[in-house]
């Protein structure tokens, strides 16, 4: 599993090709230089999406206006939704860590396909300036929401289109970047490496990929048929015209739920390598941990119905659909289990990567426990709609992938970048941030309980006190985000040279130098019968 | 609102709050059982106080006990959640029926005698089985004292729910599914009386039927469209919402757009009746089109003398 490089081998960061500058990285097939321009372009929508979730905390501050009118919020939350969804987590960290390290970590030269996957961020650009324009030209800012629910995105007289149109282009962004996952998973991995050996990270990628080859396509298909209905009148969701607002939603969830699972999968996986490397300890439970992968990528196909438990669905669909949720809370608590026995008896160097896994398996497991009170059928009726759904779903996505992928970045970053980042700023990032979360969010349960319904421009006196909180943590969180991000863009130009193995990890990417040369290895590894990822003997 | 204050508003709260209580409690048992042995291993196995690790791979009986575990408890809640809902969906066969329209922005409520409002009235200890209807969008009817919501969904057939309210007082009642700019102020209150009280209310029928023997035409026309909720878009205070405010409007000149075509007009009896039966006809420059629907069928033409009335007083 031991390489060796010269030492003056160019890095994929110095690497001078046929082209120079910028050219020089948007021209290059390289996976290290493609998951960089995904890293910069989600950085950079992930502040615009931010500065929007901002806003509409600020106009919640105090019941009535505050900054903004009615119209202004509607935009506000419709736009912060699909940025954050569509170009951050969904993308998130498969085409970031997925491009960068997926083919070193399987002792691979590249994906599969190099030119598709460039080919994969130039969609994904094209879909982020597809939408954007329609915030910038046309009848006014897309109001529906990101679900985009028919029939009210029939009547808007917002400029709904290229926001659609947007969706469904990153949609094929993400369609190719999991066909290329598989095939690279399947076809190059190093001689020795089997199944059985793959780190857990690139098991998650796996899973992810087949969701995102599978599940895209029907809401590209759905998005599709909107832009029909709209532009040409067909009536298959508005029932003005004879279709049917149910089979819209049918439709959306049956993407839109597995898409929850191309978020979390990747998340978890980063935990998965994380704790075993600070822990300097076998994963425990490494097979119960890749099945309860396959298992929710497999289950979660079959549970989109309790986004729609108060729709209007028949009572036995809704039973299923109950029964099925709960079914699919299990393999995420196994997960669970078996991260915090890692733990156990395990050598604990508490570094700030360790920080952020630690706090993402506590917001994680508020997120999927409160997941429970959605998915019993009693309980979801009443905070169905309400903020309680969006503190679950925050805690889900943002403290579950977006925790995740901060541990990831303090994890990869001296790998990525060759130099180490200020670690006690990182750490008083990690401190700040998260106080600010659990101040933000947590008060959105107390707030759904109470019976404050979501999507709120406005609200009544009593929802005013949880509002306060919720406003003042977003101030604290985004301290701890410019505290972060500052260190990190520091760090990444003048921060110390780093040591090719600063974390004593056990994966192949710890094998190469820091920064990876071009190709990654001079000689593809061979993985010897006794070693794998987690021997730490 | 989910506070002790609501207990048993209605005959479903008791249901619901025991899987509230069932599940919560597992939850925090987890969550803090959890937490504190992930706390207890960080301390315990730091590598100051560890430093050599003891490498263990797995255990079978492990992971069959935390699958099983959690496999049965969650099928305990499955069930809690299942059990408290399975009323929500049999209403009684002699329950009193109300329909109920929901429209950007406002809900308004119609009783088997024909007795419009915009707040819902309702007698106690007698089961109540909501009709709904949405005219536009979807709408959400959200009555959190109650423990009930359902989507209304335009279309659908066959769209109610029930309960049967068991508590005197007065309680909120939200739209609770997002349906456009004015979403966050559709909601109104339910008022539940006792029985006797109630079927005073509902057979007074002087406040419909002979209106306008008691009361001006101007005073019924405010009370009709308070009650179709059309303040929701237009205001009576010249400050601008959806649609043109009706400060001033009788004999105001106005252009609007008929067919993408401008024309100044003059508003007056003629205008008023377009723009309440066929609101798409001439559209107020300024404003959009096709955020109103007609309302041919709901007002009579007796009811639109009555606005007229009302609205020349609006000076």
């Amino acid at each position: 599993m031991h390489t060796t490089h010269a030492e003056n081998e160019a890095n994929y960061l110095k690497y001078k090709g046929k082209y120079k500058g910028l050219l020089g990285w948007i021209l290059s097939t390289d996976h290290k230089r493609i998951g960089l321009l995904y890293l910069y372009s989600i950085g950079t929508m992930f502040i615009v999406g931010a500065l929007l979730g901002l806003a509409m905390k600020f106009e919640l501050l105090a019941p009535g206006k505050t900054i903004m009118n009615a119209q202004t919020y509607n935009a506000t939350f419709t736009v912060h939704g699909v940025i954050m969804i569509f170009m951050i987590v969904v993308p998130g960290l498969p085409a970031v860590f997925g491009n960068f390290l997926m083919p070193i970590m399987i002792g691979a030269k590249d994906v599969a396909f190099p030119k598709l996957n460039l080919l994969s961020w130039y969609l994904y650009v094209a879909g982020v300036f597809l939408v954007l324009s329609a915030l910038l030209f046309g009848s006014g800012t897309p109001d529906t929401g990101w679900t985009f629910y028919a029939p009210y995105s029939f009547k808007t007289g917002t400029n709904l289109l290229p926001a659609v149109f947007g969706a469904f282009v990153l949609g094929f962004s993400s369609i190719l970047t999991g066909l290329n996952f598989l095939v690279t998973i399947h076809r190059l991995r190093c001689p020795g490496l089997k199944w059985t050996k793959l780190p857990l990270f690139v098991w998650t990628l796996y899973g992810t990929a087949w969701i995102q080859l599978l599940a895209t396509p029907v809401v590209g298909i759905t998005l599709v048929l909107i832009a029909l209905e709209r532009v040409f009148g067909v009536g298959i969701f508005d029932p003005a015209l004879g279709g049917d607002p149910i089979l819209y939603q049918h439709l959306f969830w049956i993407y839109s739920h597995p898409a929850v699972y191309i978020m979390i999968l990747p998340a978890m996986g980063a935990i998965s390598e994380i704790i075993p490397t600070f822990s300097q300890k076998h994963v425990f439970g490494y097979k119960a941990i890749i099945a309860s992968t396959m298992a929710i990528a497999f289950v979660g196909w079959l549970v989109w119905g309790h986004h729609m438990y108060t729709a209007g669905m028949s009572g036995t669909a809704q039973y299923y659909f109950s029964l099925l949720t709960f079914i699919v809370a299990i393999p995420s608590a196994i997960k669970v289990f078996n991260w915090i026995s890692t733990m156990y008896k395990g050598s604990i160097n508490i570094q700030t990567p360790f920080y952020w896994a630690v706090s993402f398996i506590f917001v994680f497991m508020i997120g999927g426990l409160s997941g429970l009170v959605l998915g019993a059928l009693s309980t979801n009726v009443y905070v169905h709609d309400t903020a309680f759904v969006v503190g679950h779903f925050h805690y889900i996505v943002f403290g579950g992938t977006g925790f995740s992928f901060f541990a990831a970045i303090h994890y990869w970053f001296p790998k990525i970048f060759g130099r180490m980042y200020d670690k006690a700023w990182a750490n008083i990032g990690w401190l700040v941030f998260f106080i600010g979360f659990l101040a933000l969010y947590t008060p959105m349960f107390y707030l759904g309980l109470m019976g404050m319904p979501r999507r709120y421009y406005d609200y009544l006196e009593e929802f005013h006190g949880g509002n306060i909180l919720s406003t003042f943590g977003s101030w604290i969180l985004a301290t701890g985000l410019i505290i972060i991000i500052t260190n990190l863009v520091r760090s990444a130009r003048k921060g110390p040279k780093a040591e090719s193995n600063p974390w004593h990890g056990k994966t192949l990417e710890w094998a190469v130098p820091s920064p990876p040369p071009l190709e990654n290895f001079d000689e593809i590894p061979v993985i010897a019968e006794d070693d794998g990822p987690y021997n730490y003997k | 609102m989910y506070s002790s204050e609501a207990t048993q508003a209605s005959n479903f709260v008791q249901g619901v709050d025991q899987a509230f209580l069932i599940i919560l409690g597992i939850s925090f048992f987890f969550l803090i059982g959890l937490t504190v042995v992930m706390l207890v291993f960080v301390y315990k196995y730091n590598k100051k106080r560890h430093p050599k690790p003891t490498q263990i791979e797995g255990s079978v009986k492990l992971e069959l006990l935390w699958t099983i575990i959690p496999f049965a408890l969650t099928m305990l809640m499955f069930y809690i959640g299942w059990a408290g809902w399975k009323p929500m969906h049999n209403p009684p066969k002699d329950a009193m029926e109300v329909t109920v329209y929901g429209r950007m922005w406002n809900f308004s409520f119609e009783y088997e005698n024909g007795k419009r409002t915009d707040t819902l009235y309702l007698p106690k200890d007698k089961a109540v089985k909501l009709n709904l209807v949405a005219m536009d969008v979807l709408h959400s009817l959200y009555i959190p004292a109650f423990r009930v919501k359902q989507d209304m969904v335009p279309g659908k057939k066959d769209n109610f729910m029930w309960f049967e309210p068991q508590k005197e007082g007065e309680y909120e009642l939200f739209c609770a599914e997002y349906c456009g700019l004015q979403h966050s102020y559709m909601y109104t209150s339910v008022k539940v009386m006792e029985d006797s009280t109630f079927t005073n209310w509902l057979t007074d029928t002087t406040m419909v039927a002979s209106a306008a023997e008691v009361e001006s035409p101007t005073a019924t026309g405010r009370r009709i469209m308070q009650s179709i909720g059309c303040f929701a878009c237009h205001s009576i205070d010249g400050s601008k919402l959806v649609g043109p405010s009706f400060k001033g409007i009788w004999g105001e000149e106005q252009t609007v757009v008929t067919g993408g075509d401008e024309r100044e007009i003059v508003v007056d009896e003629e205008y008023i009746r377009r723009s309440i039966y066929d609101p798409n006809a001439d559209v107020v420059d300024g404003f959009n089109k096709g955020l109103m629907l007609s309302y041919e069928g709901q007002l009579s033409e007796d009811d639109i003398t009555n606005i007229i009335e009302y609205l020349k007083t609006l000076k």
